[in-house]
């Protein structure tokens, strides 16, 4: 890591580092790497050969890796001087990501080729690919990516609610900030608060207000849970709610940046509201939207809260979502191994996934003349 | 009395239904969104104070059709007559909600200050590290956000019992912390490459160094977008229930998933259900009345570029 000549920040500094202060700094950097190692090879031997050296837990590692990343971290402003507090800016979050996800992520892998039953005293066993022969005839996993779709494709409806909402709070109107606040209420609560208040009260077939008018509008027995389209179309609302007011407050920031100029132009030049809204708002409002749903994708597939809470996956799996799926299959039969082989082949998927949306959203964000 | 020189014209002076008619539509759509976003909150503080057969007649409105009562409260031990006696499930209730209050408040913290250190750096130097430059270390911190909780769960779990951190708050802010860290940045990026660069080399000159530069001049520029990442993160911590269901069991057990191990059980009585749904949700619904500029303008961050 170094910084180049054209900084967006020109600073002309000199440093003298003494030959001295250089050789304080290796030793530093390399010193508090031997410890660390030497502690990791201790603590390796104690866990898995005979020899015992008395530690319970890998405390001993971790604080020898805080140590060298301190000595490190401290060493780039001994050994670059003004360029090494530069690298100070970034360098203690590279190491704390790389160190909560590559380093996990590394292990996963690990994880996942392997039969690994927390609760049971054989421990880990290596097994191939006999996780992946599982996931292939698991029809539990496939129905849980088959939700996924639907619950992904339910963004374009919230995507238009909260295009609605933000072009109404757009508009000419008194106590806007009473609006903003209540609409943006929802986002506010906790989703397992959420799935008691709506999905377990509201929602309950007996006493809930919800069903009170249900039957007043002329449904005998509601039922929201009962059938498979309908709890999947009742979480879908649900999670809808608490994430309209994102959307809606992302496009009402792209909508008060528009220029009031355009619109006037568009008056003078006598174009309807409806044609106004086509070919001015709507193809400026493009980018935001873009970013707005990205993000909405992204929030969505990591939706499990509800469904683990409402409905816990029934019924028969309709509502299950890949991560309450996973998280049920650890709880129930605590199955590390095979739950970490579904959640990187999901990780995979939405890679892939990710990549080709974000490539599209490039190419249609550009505008065309 | 002058002759009066300037007229309305006609076409302002009439009234226009049309128009009229619009402005209602519009309200009346605002209003009935309101009550959608609004009647489940009121709906549980409402049953907070409901007997059980308030509750069974679907009674709505305080004091015109059911009495109120300190059930909910009670249930936590924290309605008047209680509140001065010792109470376990009060404490039960205070320890989660201090659990939640520690977990939110160190991550988000942690995650700001982390995350406004790198987001000033990738706004201002160009950092090579390999093949990496300026764009790909930012996208490696964005895509982060990509990463789906599930997967980093199970090795977590595995990991944090070797390094005795299961079921520990330190465990818990380390995870939540590095779940907000990417939007914290986002947001911070986004505040520090609208702050000219003029600030700093005129502190610069003055003889400050590029971190005293940062702590006295940039920082206090930037506190408005602090606030806005600290609130986010608070949100989103403060609500997270997937990890906490996972790597917490008693000792560091947070309010969700106090609530969620509540709903579980069936006997359990609505109205103390929704005393601790509305604990869950109260501390959160004041910072949304009080600060919700920073909020909306944390959120739009990235939309307005």
């Amino acid at each position: 890591m170094s910084s180049t000549e054209t900084d967006y920040l020109h600073i002309v500094t000199q440093d003298r580092i003494s030959p001295r202060r250089r050789d304080l700094g290796r030793v530093m950097i390399w010193g508090s790497a031997a410890i660390l190692f030497v502690l990791i090879v201790i603590q390796s031997l104690d866990q898995f050969s005979s020899l015992d050296f008395g530690f319970t837990t890998w405390r001993p590692t971790l604080y020898a890796y805080f140590f060298w990343a301190t000595c490190l971290c401290w060493a780039q402003v001994i050994l670059h001087g003004e360029q090494g507090k530069r690298r100070l800016f970034i360098l203690p979050a590279v190491l704390f990501v790389i160190s909560m996800v590559i380093f996990p992520l590394i292990f996963a892998l690990g994880i996942a080729f392997s039969s690994w039953n927390l609760s049971s005293p054989d421990g880990r066993q290596f097994n191939g690919f006999d996780n992946a022969r599982e996931m292939w005839t698991d029809p539990f996993y496939w129905n849980a990516l088959k939700n996924m779709v639907w619950y992904i494709l339910a963004i374009i409806p919230e995507y238009i609610i909260a295009f609605c909402l933000a072009v109404l709070l757009n508009a000419q109107i008194k106590a806007r900030k009473f609006f903003r606040v209540a609409f943006l209420m929802p986002l506010m609560l906790s989703p397992v608060a959420v799935s008691w208040m709506i999905g377990k009260s509201m929602l309950e077939i007996r006493f809930g207000p919800i069903s009170r008018l249900a039957r007043t509008l002329g449904w005998d027995n509601p039922s929201f849970f009962g059938s498979d389209e309908i709890a999947r179309f009742m979480i879908m609302v649900m999670d809808a709610w608490t994430f309209i007011p994102f959307m809606m407050i992302m496009i009402l920031a792209g909508l008060q940046a528009i220029p009031k100029e355009l619109h006037e132009a568009a008056e003078v030049d006598g174009a309807p509201p409806w044609k106004k809204f086509w070919e001015i708002t709507f193809p400026l409002m493009l980018p935001v939207s873009i970013t707005a749903i990205l993000i909405r994708i992204i929030f969505k597939l990591k939706l499990a809260d509800i469904i683990i809470n409402v409905t816990s996956g029934g019924p028969g799996g309709a509502t299950d979502s890949v991560t309450s799926f996973i998280y049920r299959e650890y709880r129930d039969r605590s199955n590390v191994g095979y739950g970490t082989f579904l959640a990187i082949v999901y990780l995979v998927l939405i890679v892939i996934f990710m990549t080709f949306l974000i490539k599209m959203a490039e190419r249609w964000s550009k505008p065309r003349y | 009395m002058s002759k009066q020189i300037f007229f309305d014209s006609k076409n302002d002076l009439s009234f226009k239904p049309k128009r009229f008619l619009g402005k209602t539509v519009i309200y009346l759509i605002l209003i009935f969104w309101a009550i959608i976003c609004l009647f489940p909150i009121y709906w549980t503080v409402t049953t907070t104070f409901k007997a059980a057969p308030d509750v069974m007649k679907g009674n709505l409105v305080p004091w015109w059709d059911f009495k109120p009562k300190w059930l909910g409260l009670k249930s936590l031990g924290l309605s008047p007559d209680r509140i001065f006696v010792e109470s376990t499930v009060r404490e039960e209730f205070l320890k989660r909600f201090w659990n939640s209050m520690f977990a939110a408040v160190g991550s988000s913290t942690l995650a700001v200050l982390l995350g406004s250190c790198t987001a000033y750096g990738l706004s201002r130097f160009k950092y090579r590290f390999g093949f990496m430059r300026n764009s790909d270390i930012s996208f490696f911190f964005l895509s982060q956000l990509i990463l789906p909780p599930v997967v980093l769960a199970l090795p977590f779990l595995v990991l944090y019992k070797e390094l005795a951190l299961l079921d520990t708050r330190v465990g818990l802010i380390a995870l939540y912390t590095l779940t907000v860290l990417p939007i914290v940045i986002w947001i911070m990026k986004d505040q520090f490459s609208s702050i000219p660069t003029e600030l700093e080399e005129a502190a610069l000159v003055d003889g400050l160094s590029i971190w005293g530069a940062f702590l006295t001049i940039i920082m206090p520029i930037a506190l408005p977008g602090m606030v806005a990442a600290f609130i986010i993160s608070l949100v989103l911590t403060w609500n997270e229930y997937f990890f906490a269901a996972l790597l917490t069991s008693s000792h560091a057990k947070t309010l969700p998933v106090m609530v969620a191990s509540q709903t579980g059980s069936q006997g359990i009585s609505w109205w103390s259900m929704a005393a601790l749904s509305l604990a869950a949700i109260l501390p959160l619904i004041i910072i949304a009345i009080i600060l919700e500029r920073y909020i909306i303008k944390g959120m739009a961050a990235g939309a307005v570029k």
